[in-house]
């Protein structure tokens, strides 16, 4: 038994360190960029950009193939922390500043189908089959795919409800 | 030397893994979509296999028999084969990055090919020499090839074919592999 412990004990550790030697010598250099695009990126994989997710997205901005400004949801304030991150220069006038939208369902025309709720990246839709759908604003991210999918184009994308809690003084008017 | 030849054949052809043997069948059917990446696969598992021959043979013989802890067997081949992957792994990474992409979640799963450990045990059980052991294992992972190939450019093809709905998809796929293996039969009277 000692044999055994002892022999299956020492090629672990033998085999271990061989990989470990290997792993230090085939090591392959990865682009610590595009972890820190993605980091800043909403990560709601919505697609809105055109790639599939938002690490595709990130290697391709980080690889220089697609503008700092590809991110909709993200609007001027992710495209300004990618432009300081890559050091690059970018019209910021182009990016249109909306203020933050969420989608919002008439009850009205709602006929439950469930299609919103299958294709939001951020499971903000809350309902079932043949009941009235609800957006739960706090995990809404406004990407608007909901909206491509109603079959009754009863979602809206809209100003988030203000209560206490999301009130804010407004921007005082310059003279 | 022509003892070696005969033994590949025999091995590649004759006592196919996947279609005689029916061992490794995971990736037969998972990997099998296209035929670049089949042929990746294909290529990595011959690497592996054959590595793994060898080593489980080292092992065996150095180990496992003079200290009769045979029952040990399985478990330290595992672990061998296991290490191996884990190499081929970083070979393939800093080889060729596209490869690795498109085998994706295939080349780790290469540990729980139980053609890898099949041959391994296969090895022991027909009492093997090293060089026996390691044409063996090139053998085996030359037909595993060769059958992922095969079934790969048929798999193209059945993709355009028009397949009653029933059979569509995995089906006609399973179907197709047993008239593969109906086919490779006709090998038998070969040795």
């Amino acid at each position: 038994m000692i044999a055994a412990i002892f022999s299956l004990t020492a090629l672990g550790l033998g085999l271990g360190a061989l990989l470990g030697i290997a792993a230090r010598y085939l090591a392959v250099q990865e682009s610590p960029i595009v972890g820190q695009v993605e980091e800043l990126l909403p990560g709601s994989q919505c697609g809105q950009c055109g790639y599939p997710g938002c690490g595709p997205a990130a290697a391709a901005v980080a690889a220089g193939t697609a503008p700092v400004t590809l991110c909709p949801p993200g609007g001027r304030a992710v495209a300004e922390e990618l432009a300081s991150l890559l050091g690059v220069s970018v019209d910021l006038s182009a990016v249109t500043e909306e203020a933050p939208k969420v989608a919002h369902i008439h009850e009205r025309l709602c006929i439950g189908c469930t299609r919103c709720f299958k294709r939001c990246p951020t499971d903000a839709i809350i309902g079932a089959n043949d009941q009235i759908h609800a957006v739960f604003e706090d995990a809404c991210t406004g990407c608007g795919k909901c909206v491509d999918d109603c079959p009754t184009e009863c979602i809206e994308l809209r100003a988030p409800t203000q209560t206490l809690t999301n009130w804010v003084w407004p921007v005082p008017e310059a003279a | 030397m022509t003892e070696y030849l005969m033994l590949i054949l025999a091995t590649a052809l004759v006592n196919n893994v996947v279609l005689v043997k029916f061992l490794g069948l995971c990736p037969f059917m998972g990997v099998s979509n296209k035929l670049d990446s089949a042929l990746g696969m294909g290529l990595a598992t011959t690497f592996v296999l054959t590595l793994a021959a060898g080593a489980s043979w080292l092992l065996q013989e150095l180990v496992l028999e003079p200290l009769n802890i045979g029952f040990l067997r399985i478990l330290t081949f595992i672990l061998v084969i296991a290490a191996v992957v884990q190499f081929t792994e970083m070979v393939v990474r800093k080889l060729s990055p596209t490869l690795y992409q498109v085998l994706g979640i295939f080349l780790p799963l290469i540990t729980t090919n139980c053609a890898v450990l099949g041959v391994a045990l296969l090895n022991v059980q027909e009492h093997h020499g090293f060089l026996e052991s390691l044409v063996y294992g090139f053998g085996s992972a030359l037909g595993f090839t060769l059958v992922m190939v095969l079934f790969a450019g048929l798999r193209e093809r059945l993709a355009l074919a028009q397949v009653p709905a029933a059979f569509a998809g995995t089906p006609i796929a399973l179907v197709v592999a047993g008239l593969l293996s109906l086919a490779f039969m006709g090998f038998a009277g070969l040795a």
